[in-house]
C-alpha cells in the first residue's frame, strides 16, 4: 500500500483524503494543527482544524477564510480516508491529526507538548497518545540534552525572581511567545499569593481574549497601554513577546530585570546571546523523554521525523529497531537559535 | 560548593557590573575562608591541571546516561560545552553531596590527577550520583580544566576590597602569582590577600602590570609632541624581573614563574643592585643584530621543555626593560615615566630606546618603518604617567601598524563555544592558487574537484564580526553547506572576507606552506565577487615584505 501521507513541495499531503496538513504553499484543503504562524499560514481555500482553534486562526487569516471546526475525537470522512483530531498539549487547540484508510492508521502529531508529573498546564487539553502504525512527530528538542524541569518547579523559580526584583524595587519583565507560552505564563503566575500585580502587552492580551472566548479560564491581567504608569505600581510582571527587548516599550517599564522563557534557554549560549538577566527553561514542545515516551505510547513500528534534530532521532529510533526516517518540512527553523518561534 | 555554584550561576546569568559585585561579597561573607581562597582563585583566572581527562569523562557520561556515544555528541555540539552537556543528560541525582568547595578542590578532584583510572570512574560517578545538574557542570568543569567565568581580575580585587575595607590597589598587589598552576590557595594565602600593610612587597612578589589602550584617535589629539614618550612596540613575551635579597623572579605577563626559562636573563641580572623591579619584554635577540628575531623563534624556544645548549645558541634571549617599578627596595610607580626613565638608564639596563621625531607626523613616519623593525608600531607614554593598574585610559597609548590584509573566500565552518554555541562562528579561509580568468572560470572551478584552478585554505579566523554579521554568516553557511564532518561544515564558496593578520611566514606544517599569525575578519567584502579574491601570490609577496607579527592577539 502506498504511503498516506507524503512529501510534496506544498507540505504534508494526504492523497486518498485529498488534503495537506500544514501546508506551507497554498492549496485547496487544509488540515491546521495549530495556530502558529508556521503551522496555519494564509492563502489555502479551506481550512480545517479543532474548534478551540478558530479565534486564533480567524485573526491570523482574516474574515474571508472559510474554516470549520471539529472537536477533539470526532470522525469526520474527507475523501477515502476517516479523519479525527486528538489532543498535542501544545497551545489551545492543537491537534494531532489521525488518518484511517483501509484499516491502516497514520498519526501527524504537529507540535506537541507530553506533561509529567509536576506539569500543570490548564491552558489546554494535555497529549493524548493516538495509537497507530506510522507516527509522523515534530523534533524541537530532539537531543537528549534537552530534558524538562516539571512547570511546576519552573513556575516557582520565576516567582522567586519576581519577588527578587520586587524586593529591590524592580519590575519583572518576563519574555515569551505570546501564543501558547504567554498564557501558560498567565495562567502560573497570576496566582491569589503573587508578590505583585501581572500586566501583559497588548498581543498577549489579544490572544488571552482568544483563550478565554474558547472556554480557558485565564486570571484576569492588566493590559499595558500608553497610559500604564509604572512608577505607581510596585513589583509588576509584565508578561510580553520576545520583540520588546530593548525596545522603547521595555524601557518604559523604568527600573526592570528582564528574562526570556523557552525551551532553548536550556542552552548556556543560547542564553548569553539573548542577554537577558535570567532564562527559564520553559517549553510548550515535548523534550527528549517526552518525544521517546510519545512515540513509545503510540506503538508505531514507523516513525517519521520532521522539524528539528531529524538526524539524532532518527538515528536513534533506528537503533532502537523501529524503523525511521526524516521528512524534510519548513516549519520553526533549522537552527537551535532562539529567534526560532517554539 | 553548593555556595560557589550559586555564585558562579548569579555572575553568568548577570551583565551588571554592581550586581556581580554584589554577588561576590554575599559569598565573602558566608563562605569560610578555606573556601573563599579557592573561589578567588578560580574567579581571578587560576586554573587547576586537568585532573580526569575529557575523553574520560565523556565515555563516562555516556555510560551513565545510557546514550550511545555519537548521540552524547549530537548534544555536546548543540551544547557546544562539554560541562553542559554532561549536566544535562545524566538521569536526576539520587542523593545529596553537600561539601565545601576547599574539600571538593583539596580532597576529591586534585588527587584523581595521581589515581588510576579505576578510581577515577568511582569517583566521577559518585559525585554525578550526588550532584544536581548545575553541580555537576560545575563538577566538569573543575575536573576537566576548563574552568573560565566571565569576571576580571580587577572585578574579583573591587568586591575584595569593598567586601573586608582593604584598600583595592594593595590587593591587587598581593594577588600577583596568587592564582600560579600548582600553588593551591589556602586559608592563610587568601587572608594575606586582605592583610593591609605598608611594608610593600615582600619575596618575589611581582607588581601588577600596567596596560595600554590602543589609539585610535589621531596622535595629534593626544596634545603636545613633548609630553609623550614614543617607543617602539616589541613582539616578545612581557614580563616583570624582580630581583630582591639576592634572588631573582621572573614573572610572566600571566603571572606565571617563568625565572628556569631564562638563563640568560637571570645572568644580565645579576648585576642589579638587590631591590629592584624591571618591566620590559622577553626577545629572541642574536647577539650583535640591530633588531630582534622574528617572534617564531621565541616560541620555538618557549616550546622546548629542556633548555639545550642548540636551543639556547639558535634563539637566545635577551630582556628590553621599558620601565623600573622598584629601585632600592621602595616602590618607584607613582614617580613620573620620565624619571622612573632616567633611573633605569642610571642602572645600566639595557632599556627600550625612544624614538625621537620631532612631532606626530614625524613620529608617523617612523611607525612605517615599523615591520623592518619586526616591532607591531609605536608605544606612547606621557611623560609624567605614573605606573597604574592594569588598562586605564589616557596615560598609555599602544599605537600599531594596521595588519597586513588579503581577500579570502570562506570555504569551511564549524560552530562555536560558550555564547556562540550552535553558530557557525570558527571559519576557515582560502585563497586561489592562481588567479581565475573570470568569474566563470571561477565557478567552473567550485563546480569540479580536482581541476587545475583550486581554492587552498590557509588561515582559520572567528573573530571580528558583529552579532549581526554572524547571524547573517550562520545562516548563509546553513544554505550553502556542501558536506558535514562532525561539527564542520564545508560550503559551497559564496562570501569574500578581508582578513587582517599580524605577520605571514613560511610553515612547513601548513598545507599552503605559510602561517600568518593572529588572522582576524576586518569585514565582509560583499563588492568582491569571488574570482577577484587574493591568490597564493599575493600571500608570497607579502611574505617578502613583511615577517612576522604579534604573540597570538594577547599584545601587551
Amino acid at each position: 500500500m502506498p504511503d498516506l501521507v507524503t512529501r510534496r513541495p506544498q507540505g504534508l499531503y494526504c492523497e486518498p483524503g485529498g488534503f495537506y496538513i500544514d501546508p506551507w504553499r497554498p492549496v485547496e484543503r487544509a488540515v491546521i494543527t495549530h495556530a502558529h504562524a508556521d503551522h496555519c499560514r494564509p492563502g489555502h481555500a479551506a481550512y480545517l482544524a479543532h474548534h478551540d482553534g478558530m479565534g486564533l486562526m480567524r485573526a491570523r487569516l482574516g474574515d474571508g477564510a472559510s474554516l470549520e471546526g471539529l472537536a477533539y475525537g470526532e470522525p469526520r470522512r474527507l475523501g477515502d480516508v476517516t479523519l479525527s483530531l486528538h489532543p498535542a498539549g501544545h497551545v489551545l487547540g492543537s491537534a494531532q491529526v489521525r488518518i484511517e484508510h483501509r484499516g491502516e492508521v497514520w498519526v501527524v502529531a504537529g507540535d506537541y507538548f507530553v506533561s509529567g508529573s509536576g506539569d500543570c498546564n490548564t491552558t489546554c487539553a494535555p497529549f493524548e497518545p493516538v495509537r497507530c502504525d506510522v507516527f509522523v512527530t515534530e523534533s524541537t528538542f530532539g537531543l537528549p540534552i534537552y530534558r524538562w524541569a516539571p512547570q511546576t518547579e519552573v513556575l516557582a523559580d520565576m516567582r522567586a525572581w519576581w519577588a527578587d526584583c520586587a524586593s529591590q524595587g524592580q519590575h519583572a519583565l518576563l519574555m515569551g511567545y505570546s501564543l501558547g507560552k504567554a498564557q501558560r505564563l498567565v495562567a502560573g503566575l497570576a496566582t491569589a499569593d503573587a508578590p505583585g500585580p501581572v500586566l501583559v502587552h497588548g498581543a498577549v492580551a489579544r490572544l488571552n481574549a482568544a483563550y478565554r472566548e474558547a472556554g480557558v479560564a485565564l486570571p484576569d491581567v492588566e493590559t499595558v497601554t500608553a497610559e500604564t504608569n509604572f512608577k505607581s505600581l510596585r513589583g509588576a510582571l509584565v508578561i510580553a513577546p520576545p520583540a520588546v527587548q530593548g525596545s522603547r516599550w521595555a524601557k518604559a517599564l523604568g527600573p526592570h530585570s528582564d528574562a526570556f522563557a523557552s525551551g532553548w534557554m536550556r542552552l548556556r549560549g543560547a542564553r548569553r546571546r539573548r542577554g537577558v538577566d535570567r532564562g527559564f527553561v520553559f517549553s510548550d514542545h515535548a523534550d527528549w523523554p517526552g518525544l521517546l515516551s510519545a512515540i513509545r505510547a503510540t506503538g508505531a513500528q514507523r516513525v517519521i521525523v520532521t522539524h528539528g534534530d531529524e538526524g539524532a532521532l532518527v538515528r536513534y529510533l533506528t537503533e532502537l529497531g523501529l524503523q525511521a526516517e526524516a521528512f524534510a518540512t519548513e516549519y520553526g527553523d533549522e537552527t537551535h537559535g532562539v529567534e526560532a518561534a517554539e | 560548593m553548593k555556595g560557589f555554584v550559586a555564585l558562579y550561576l548569579a555572575l553568568d546569568a548577570s551583565t551588571s557590573t554592581l550586581a556581580k559585585v554584589a554577588a561576590l561579597k554575599r559569598y565573602l561573607a558566608d563562605a569560610p575562608p578555606s573556601d573563599a581562597a579557592w573561589a578567588v582563585y578560580l574567579l581571578a583566572g587560576g586554573t587547576p591541571r586537568r585532573a580526569v581527562p575529557t575523553s574520560e569523562l565523556r565515555a563516562l557520561a555516556c555510560e551513565a546516561a545510557g546514550l550511545p556515544d555519537w548521540l552524547f555528541e549530537a548534544g555536546y555540539a548543540a551544547t557546544g560545552d562539554l560541562a553542559e552537556a554532561i549536566a544535562y543528560v545524566l538521569p536526576d541525582p539520587v542523593d545529596g553531596i553537600d561539601a565545601p568547595l576547599a574539600d571538593w578542590m583539596e580532597r576529591r578532584i586534585l588527587p584523581l590527577r595521581q589515581a588510576d583510572a579505576a578510581a577515577r570512574r568511582e569517583a566521577v560517578l559518585a559525585a554525578w550520583h550526588g550532584l544536581s545538574a548545575d553541580e555537576r557542570f560545575m563538577f566538569v568543569k573543575l575536573v576537566g580544566g576548563g574552568f573560565r567565568v566571565g569576571v576580571s581580575k580587577l572585578l574579583v580585587q573591587r568586591a575584595l576590597a569593598e567586601w573586608s575595607g582593604a584598600d583595592a590597589a594593595g590587593i591587587a598587589q598581593r594577588m600577583m602569582g596568587y592564582t600560579q598552576i600548582d600553588t593551591p590557595p589556602t586559608a592563610e594565602r587568601f587572608q594575606a590577600l586582605l592583610a593591609d600593610d605598608t611594608t610593600g612587597a615582600r619575596g618575589g612578589q611581582p607588581y601588577p602590570f600596567f596596560l595600554a589602550h590602543p589609539l585610535q584617535a589621531e596622535p595629534a589629539t593626544l596634545g603636545a609632541r613633548n609630553d609623550w614618550l614614543a617607543e617602539w612596540k616589541y613582539d616578545g613575551i612581557r614580563a616583570q624581573v624582580v630581583k630582591r635579597d639576592g634572588q631573582l623572579w621572573i614573572w610572566s605577563r600571566g603571572e606565571e614563574l617563568v625565572t628556569e626559562r631564562f638563563p640568560e636573563v637571570q645572568l644580565e641580572a645579576s648585576t642589579w643592585p638587590d631591590g629592584t623591579v624591571v618591566d620590559g619584554e622577553l626577545l629572541a635577540w642574536h647577539h650583535g643584530e640591530d633588531r630582534p628575531a622574528p617572534f617564531a623563534l621565541l616560541q620555538k624556544r618557549i616550546g622546548r621543555t629542556k633548555l639545550s645548549k642548540a636551543i639556547l645558541a639558535e634563539a637566545p634571549v635577551r630582556l628590553l626593560a621599558y620601565d623600573l617599578l622598584e629601585s632600592e627596595g621602595e616602590d618607584r610607580r607613582q614617580e613620573p615615566m620620565h624619571a622612573r626613565r632616567a633611573r633605569l638608564e642610571r642602572l645600566g639596563i639595557a632599556t627600550s630606546p625612544l624614538v625621537d621625531a620631532a612631532d606626530w607626523p614625524g613620529l608617523a613616519a617612523a611607525r612605517e618603518g615599523s615591520r623592518e623593525r619586526h616591532v607591531e608600531g609605536l608605544m606612547l607614554k606621557h611623560r609624567d604617567s605614573a605606573y597604574g593598574i592594569g588598562r586605564t585610559a589616557g596615560a598609555w597609548w599602544k599605537w600599531k601598524v594596521a595588519p597586513l590584509s588579503v581577500d579570502a573566500v570562506l570555504v569551511y565552518a564549524q560552530a562555536g563555544h560558550g555564547r556562540r554555541a550552535n553558530l557557525y562562528t570558527d571559519y576557515s579561509f582560502a585563497v586561489w592558487n592562481r588567479a581565475p580568468r573570470d568569474a566563470a572560470e571561477a565557478q567552473a572551478a567550485l563546480d569540479s574537484t580536482g581541476g587545475e584552478l583550486t581554492l587552498v585554505p590557509f588561515a582559520k579566523a572567528y573573530s571580528g564580526l558583529t552579532d549581526a554579521e554572524i547571524q547573517r554568516v550562520d545562516r548563509e553557511i546553513r544554505k550553502t553547506t556542501v558536506e558535514k564532518f562532525g561539527p564542520v561544515r564545508r560550503v559551497r564558496p559564496t562570501l569574500v572576507f578581508e582578513l587582517g593578520f599580524e605577520g605571514i611566514q613560511a610553515s612547513t606544517r601548513h598545507k599552503s606552506g605559510i602561517a600568518v599569525r593572529f588572522p582576524r575578519m576586518l569585514r565582509i567584502r560583499d563588492d568582491k565577487p569571488l574570482h577577484e579574491a587574493d591568490t597564493l601570490a599575493t600571500l608570497r609577496a607579502l611574505m617578502e615584505t613583511a615577517p612576522h607579527g604579534d604573540e597570538d592577539g594577547a599584545d601587551d
